[in-house]
């Protein structure tokens, strides 16, 4: 976990860079850094290996203060994997992913075979690219070069700066991709910098946005569509990307609002009485204040049907599951789908009926969203 | 032709006095470049740290550099005697501007990516001094050596006014006796000579580049 505790950066000549940034990166997440250029990201990343020092403040690596800690020895225990590649050209590809395990003196036959790892988790065969020099590379190759050799002893943070960006868009995209492969294996803290929004949505853990060198927002990638906190975020973000993200609908867009209810001190024949009305075949249970208290199924009530002292409460089944009315429909729908029946109650604020997601709701909406979109087509 | 014969009658009866005063002449020429190596690439290095001692040092190789060669060698005749040390001395003085010049160059020229990668993965000042900036400049400094040795073979022809040997002593006597072939013969094989090491250093220099 690396912590910054009101850091404050100011260059000679007086001018802030950073402005009070406290920030929590949590380990095994892939935190991204993204704002316009001098926003401080790249600044903010470089305290971590101690390559820039903050002026105020304090930055701890688990519990750790790392002004402390020998810069020399804590960027060897930190994986770095910069801008433009940055490959030792006069090195062959096996001893520049060797470097860092070469300065901490292991032994060599160690060295080999975790090099001979490295390249074969980025698919490259080391028998063909182990002796062979950087500049006989693609682009894309060299930066998993790039990014094994930082993972090269297994160090628990990775600073990754604007990795990608010299990449041509189909390389980029596709090294994007082993990232949250790889990452998914190996569960380091990466803080990752770009400028480039579509990235970071599609690596991010979490991401932070920065502006003239103070936070504006930090959240996952899917609060930071959904609640942009200002207009500048917004802007960042740009309307294309925003726009499926708010027409997103949510449960409470789709839900049946006016679902069948029954009070649980009812008895059988007044709960079959009203399926029949509402031709539902099952009522939801709420108390006089609306809480939801489970269903009962037509199969429960015809079962006890003869019994005339039963009440709803006696054949109460609680329900498995459920969905909050501003969750994603995307996510309620998986959840219905894992709670085999046909519909799920969605609870509001202290266990409140709001509603009832059905399968027949959701194919309205669908329906509903279809001609609209025909709608704007043909007009 | 009847020159080009006795040219011809003068080299196959001196063609092994020819190689000794080549071989003499390497040798000079190799000693003082190489103690023009061991100074001035650690003199080149203390430059990259610190701009004043840079301006101060390439501004003293530069002196040293436009004082005609004849003179140069007269004035160490004075301090330190005739002989062949002396005409080290001079060829080392000589040498001295090309390597310091170009190590200082070739290690400002070392990308900023590898500086910067090297940095952050943890090396030293002195690692990456060894590991990274001085192996990636290393093309600069051959190409200041080749300068270098051009320039030295060129000077050691002098060497005899001070005591020393080489080819300079077959063109000097060439001169002294009005013997043309003597001087053809000398100044030919330090030609060659030159031409032979910048060719060769060459070769060295591109292989070391096509690797990076």
């Amino acid at each position: 976990m690396i912590e910054f505790k009101n850091i404050y950066k100011k260059y000679e000549g007086g001018q802030d860079v950073l402005k009070d940034i406290n920030l929590t990166c949590e380990d095994g997440e892939i935190t991204v850094l993204i704002g316009p250029s001098g926003c401080g990201k790249t600044t903010t990343m470089k305290l971590i290996n101690r390559l820039i020092n903050p002026t105020q403040g304090s930055i701890l690596i688990n519990g750790n203060n790392i002004s402390t800690v020998n810069p020399v020895e804590l960027r060897r225990e930190i994986g770095y994997v910069i801008q433009h590649i940055g490959l030792f050209p006069h090195m062959t590809i096996a001893r520049n992913v060797g470097v860092v395990p070469h300065l901490l003196k292991w032994d060599k036959t160690q060295i080999d075979s975790r090099v001979n790892e490295l390249l074969e988790l980025v698919g490259l065969d080391p028998k063909v690219y182990r002796e062979r020099y950087p500049s006989e590379l693609s682009g894309g190759q060299q930066q998993r070069i790039g990014v094994i050799r930082a993972l090269a002893v297994e160090p628990e943070t990775i600073l990754m700066d604007e990795p990608f960006s010299a990449l041509d868009p189909i390389s980029r995209e596709q090294l994007q991709e082993e990232l949250v492969r790889l990452q998914k294996e190996i569960q380091k803290s990466i803080v990752f910098v770009t400028h480039d929004m579509d990235e970071a949505l599609k690596i991010a853990d979490k991401i932070v946005l920065m502006r003239d060198g103070k936070i504006v927002q930090h959240g996952s990638p899917e609060e930071i569509l959904r609640r942009p906190a200002n207009d500048f975020v917004k802007n960042f973000i740009g309307k294309k990307r925003l726009q499926p993200a708010i027409n997103m609908p949510t449960v409470a867009d789709v839900m049946m609002r006016k679902p069948a209810t029954i009070l649980p001190y009812r008895g059988l024949a007044v709960a079959m009485n009203m399926m029949e009305k509402k031709q539902v075949d099952s009522l939801v249970v709420v108390d006089d204040d609306n809480h939801i208290e489970g269903y009962v199924s037509i199969y429960g009530v015809s079962r006890e049907f003869d019994n005339e002292n039963m009440q709803v409460k006696d054949i109460i089944q609680p329900f498995t599951h459920s969905a909050a009315p501003d969750s994603l429909l995307a996510d309620a729908i998986h959840i219905l789908d894992e709670s085999k029946s046909s519909y799920i109650p969605v609870v509001g604020a202290s266990g409140k009926l709001v509603g009832l997601l059905t399968r027949g709701s959701i194919v309205g909406h669908m329906r509903d969203m279809y001609s609209q979109e025909r709608w704007a087509y043909n007009a | 032709m009847e020159a080009l014969l006795s040219f011809f009658d003068y080299f196959s009866g001196s063609w092994m006095d020819l190689l000794e005063m080549t071989y003499e002449h390497i040798i000079m020429v190799l000693l003082g470049v190489l103690f023009a190596l061991i100074v001035g690439i650690p003199l080149g290095i203390l430059c990259t740290g610190n701009k004043k001692f840079e301006s101060i040092i390439l501004a003293l190789a530069n002196m040293i550099q436009v004082i005609p060669s004849l003179a140069l060698l007269a004035v160490l005749m004075i301090i330190f005697g005739l002989g062949f040390n002396t005409v080290v001395i001079g060829l080392f003085l000589y040498s001295l501007l090309p390597i310091i010049r170009n190590t200082v160059v070739g290690l400002k020229e070392v990308n900023k990516e590898s500086i910067e990668a090297g940095t952050g993965m943890g090396m030293t000042r002195l690692q990456l001094l060894l590991k990274v900036k001085f192996p990636l400049s290393l093309p600069f400094v051959l190409a200041g050596l080749r300068i270098a040795l051009v320039i030295g073979i060129g000077v050691a022809t002098l060497a005899p006014f001070i005591g020393g040997d080489g080819l300079g002593r077959e063109i000097i006597a060439g001169i002294n006796v009005r013997d043309t072939e003597k001087i053809y013969g000398g100044a030919i094989f330090a030609a060659i000579l030159a031409i032979l090491v910048d060719y060769l250093l060459g070769i060295v220099q591109e292989r070391i580049e096509a690797k990076q």
